[in-house]
């Protein structure tokens, strides 16, 4: 073989790293530098895919050493089952993302220079890539830190606004928190590798083959756990999420809520499966703890926002929480020895990590085209879009249906396994665990319901109904490469639905390497059509005849309805049934979510108020209603604002040291000088 | 001349480096202290090469002829220069009355004596005792920069400063653990009489280097602030 599929990925990264460099020469003409880049980023990124596919298909660990990096201190590369599955996903849905962005970035020509988004969407990119293809801490942080500051960057795009650079700054200070983390924590294995005597353990390789002490594990993990779960958005690290994913260019939402988030449970497997693989069961709680707070958080939350894109950045909260509940899972089975187990929840968990990226994706390149037609992101202001955007109607459709869990779209098939897996926690042998799994099960039901209560709203508000503006704009449907890379995106959401057997059988060598433990066998035991994640008289599913048996009541229905003509009667849409009720009549988001609210309202922090004015007039009749609501995550004041404000005081008695007088300054050198002198003698 | 001699005139040098450092800290004209900084290096210069002939180390004549141009004639040269161009004529004004600044200056040599003890126990150079002295040169340097108000007279304060490193590093023991224990890196470099050329020729051009940057400083300070009163710039901190 002349390639090999480290070489096509490393390739692709030369090629993100050489569009920088083009885009300059095609200043002049911006449209043509928007057509080639992001063509030639689309290209790149399906030799990644190349590069992942190939590998995870055959299980295959490939390794080199790059001779950059500090001196004696190399960067490492190392192309797994693992890092060849993230690295799929990253590159699938930075294709679809590089096609929809052809047509999309296309709106910013003559608002605002496009090179900036250009160069930076490659860097962005190229740095996803190197985080999953680092095998040495300091390549891993570098790649790390390169992603961060390409993406702050992005988010910054549109750096006029106020708002924006509150996001980003956000961004940046809640992603260097994790940073440092995550450096402490590979420092810690690293001294450990190797007794803190030399710098050689900071390769994977070196920390892998040593053996560590439980509690120096334990700090080491949650460390890292802490610093990715800054990145990841858990509770209650994921305020930056919802501030920054508005405000940033759909294509680059699409990106970093879709696959960015992803990279950070890269980490987390990496990092537990991987390197110290041997920990005690409550880790898994742990993680599961968090994972199941921040599904069912994530989605209250998203139910109470009316911006589109900041509910879908909270639906990120709740993705990356059902994603984690697989891992915890699969880490408390790991410790067990129940490896069985843990390779279904493994497979789960990683399972819906692809299909978050692909319905994550599909929605914020939904929201985008919506974005890009009405310039309107408040979905109370909009309404009756499927009449002017059939297109993105129901490709946002096909995204609602996959992320609410319905079957026979790919959301439903990981979540489904992620039950399979709490089912058979009864096998484990300790008491807390068998008390916990229900209430897990549990609340992952919930969180499937809320979800899909939270996409009736966003699909019913935004698509159906009429327009709720006060001002028509002028609607039109999107260009044709944003419908082709949202095309892209719902055809891969629906066979992920399909034939959930082909992928398993796939991403089999991910279990086999991490938890030394294949479910392809039990799952395909009646091949590509039927799912049978532990046992065929268990559990099955088979998402083709689903599909199938759909089709066939919507073709029954179809014909019953047009056979007979005068069958379908044209009225108002939403008016039930009165004829006079206008288009602020509607139903809307608020209203939608209200009962939500009641039920729930003791978790958010809520100020709502009617005002009834003229007073004057008798309260039955008023002229005009005033409703002001501020829902508000309680994170804030509970978590930040008081860490906020004590680092403001600790900077403001630190300010003291700064006098602006050279000679106080002075003065600190000598006594510091005179003290060491007096102590060190 | 026998070793006894050199030792007496070493430490008669020593002496005088050492008043010279007070002499800067006492006087208030700016020709004055540029003058008191020549005659420093005149003193520097002379031990350097009477150490470097007791100890036979040739290369020490080289650091003496160096000394000699920089520290005598070019610096003061340039900060001549650097004065009659900014118009600076007046008296200095000190943050601390002199008395007290003598009194802590007496207190710094006396701190130096005890704290190089050890080594001038276990040194038998002739030199031994110029380390107490080098290291009260480097605090009143730095005692000065600080009671100082005149943007030109710490750069002197920095230059005695130097003066006394060089002097540690010249002078010198085989304490040299030790004194790299002491926290100042530049005696580092000075392992036994001297140090090697290459950084003897390095340390040269720093100091050279210096003078200019700290020229040009002098100039923009000036302009910005009308005026080379440090104090002034107590308006460039924050948040006031």
């Amino acid at each position: 073989m002349i390639f090999s599929p480290l070489d096509l990925a490393s390739l692709s990264i030369l090629l993100f790293l050489l569009q920088v460099l083009l885009a300059p020469f095609f200043k002049k003409n911006e449209r043509f530098m928007v057509n080639v880049c992001f063509s030639l980023a689309a290209a790149a990124s399906l030799l990644a895919v190349a590069a992942g596919i190939w590998t995870v298909e055959n299980g295959t660990t490939e390794k080199a050493i790059l001779a950059l990096g500090l001196p004696d201190l190399p960067f490492h590369l190392r192309l797994d089952s693992l890092s060849g599955f993230f690295l799929t996903t990253i590159g699938l849905l930075a294709f679809y993302v590089s096609v929809y962005s052809i047509g999309y970035v296309r709106g910013f020509i003559g608002q605002r220079p496009v090179m900036r988004l250009v160069i930076f969407y490659s860097f962005f990119i190229a740095g996803m890539f190197m985080v999953v293809l680092a095998d040495d801490a300091l390549f891993f942080l570098i790649s790390w830190e390169f992603m961060a500051a390409a993406s702050y960057f992005l988010v910054m795009y549109e750096d006029e606004k106020a708002e924006n650079k509150r996001a980003a700054f956000l961004y940046l200070v809640i992603a260097h928190i994790g940073a440092v983390a995550i450096l402490l924590s590979f420092g810690v294995m690293a001294g450990l590798a190797t007794g803190f005597k030399d710098f050689s353990g900071y390769t994977f390789d070196a920390m892998r083959a040593s053996h560590f002490p439980v509690e120096w594990a334990t700090a080491a993990f949650f460390l890292s756990f802490f610093g990715f779960a800054a990145k990841a958005g858990i509770i209650p690290l994921h305020v930056w999420l919802p501030e920054a994913h508005p405000v940033a260019p759909s294509n680059i939402s699409a990106l970093m809520s879709g696959v960015m988030l992803k990279t950070a449970i890269y980490g987390i497997i990496r990092v537990t499966l991987d390197i110290i693989k041997v920990f005690p069961w409550w880790w898994g709680a742990v993680v599961l703890v968090f994972g199941l707070v921040s599904a069912v958080m994530g989605v209250l939350y998203a139910l109470m926002q009316h911006d589109l894109k900041r509910l879908l950045a909270y639906h990120s909260v709740e993705n990356i929480g059902i994603i984690l509940i697989g891992i915890g899972l699969c880490m408390v089975f790991t410790s067990f020895q129940m490896p069985l187990i843990a390779a279904l929840a493994l497979t789960a968990g990683v399972y819906h990590t692809m299909n978050h990226a692909m319905f994550k994706g599909l929605l914020f390149m939904g929201a985008g085209a919506v974005l890009h037609a009405t310039h309107e992101r408040n979905m109370e202001e909009m309404g009756g879009l499927i009449h002017k955007m059939p297109w993105t109607a129901v490709l946002f459709l096909i995204g609602c249906v996959s992320i609410s869990a319905l079957p026979p779209f790919n959301g439903f098939v990981s979540e489904w396994l992620t039950f399979q897996a709490f089912l058979l926690s009864p096998s484990l042998p300790a008491p807390i665990l068998k008390l916990l799994m229900p209430i897990g099960a549990a609340i992952l039901a919930l969180t499937g319901a809320l979800a899909a209560a939270c996409f009736v709203k966003a699909f019913g508000v935004t698509f159906l109904g009429r327009w709720r503006g006060q001002h028509k704009p002028k609607i039109q449907e999107v260009n044709w490469p944003m419908r082709i890379g949202m095309m892209l995106a719902a055809a891969t959401c629906l066979l992920l639905g399909i034939l959930p057997t082909l992928f398993i059988g796939w991403m089999d060598t991910i279990p086999v390497q991490l938890v030394g433990s294949t479910i392809s066998e039990s799952a395909g035991t009646y091949g590509w059509l039927w799912l049978t994640p532990v046992a065929p008289e268990r559990a099955s599913y088979s998402g083709v005849i689903v599909f199938l048996g759909i089709l066939a009541v919507v073709a029954v229905a179809y014909i019953m309805l047009h056979v007979k003509p005068g069958a379908i009667r044209r009225g108002n849409a939403w008016d039930c049934g009165f004829e006079k009720l206008t288009e602020r009549m509607q139903y809307n988001a608020t209203s939608f979510s209200m009962p939500i609210r009641r039920i729930f309202g003791y978790l958010f922090d809520i100020k709502e108020q009617v005002d009834l004015s003229p007073q004057s007039a008798h309260s039955a009749f008023p002229k005009r209603l005033n409703y002001y609501l501020r829902v508000r995550d309680r994170v804030w004041g509970w978590l930040y604002k008081p860490i906020a404000e004590a680092s403001f005081w600790l900077s403001r008695k630190v300010g003291m040291l700064q006098q602006g007088r050279i000679q106080t300054y002075l003065i600190y050198s000598f006594i510091t000088i005179i003290l060491l002198l007096v102590f060190v003698k | 001349m026998d070793i006894q001699t050199t030792a007496q005139i070493i430490n008669f040098l020593a002496a005088m480096v050492l008043l010279t450092a007070f002499g800067m800290l006492v006087q208030r004209r700016i020709y004055g202290l540029i003058h008191l900084f020549a005659w420093q290096g005149l003193f520097l210069s002379v031990s350097t090469a009477i150490v470097g002939y007791a100890a036979g180390r040739h290369h020490l004549y080289i650091s003496a002829v160096l000394t000699l141009t920089l520290k005598v004639i070019l610096l003061p040269y340039i900060l001549n220069v650097l004065i009659h161009k900014l118009k600076i004529r007046k008296e200095i004004e000190t943050v601390v009355n002199v008395p007290l600044t003598m009194l802590i200056g007496i207190a710094l040599v006396i701190f130096s004596y005890s704290l190089t003890a050890p080594v001038r126990e276990m040194s038998t150079l002739v030199t031994r005792s110029i380390l107490a002295i080098a290291l009260a040169t480097v605090m009143i340097g730095l005692l000065m920069m600080i009671t100082r108000r005149h943007a030109v007279t710490q750069i002197i304060g920095f230059l005695a400063m130097e003066n006394g490193l060089f002097f540690a590093a010249t002078s010198a023991t085989y304490g040299m653990p030790l004194v790299v224990e002491l926290g100042l890196f530049f005696a580092a470099t000075s392992a036994t009489y001297g140090m090697p050329l290459v950084v003897e020729l390095g340390v040269a051009i720093d100091i050279l280097i210096a003078a200019f940057i700290f020229g040009i400083f002098f100039f923009h300070i000036n302009t910005t602030f009308d005026s080379l009163d440090v104090e002034q710039m107590a308006r460039l901190k924050e948040g006031e």
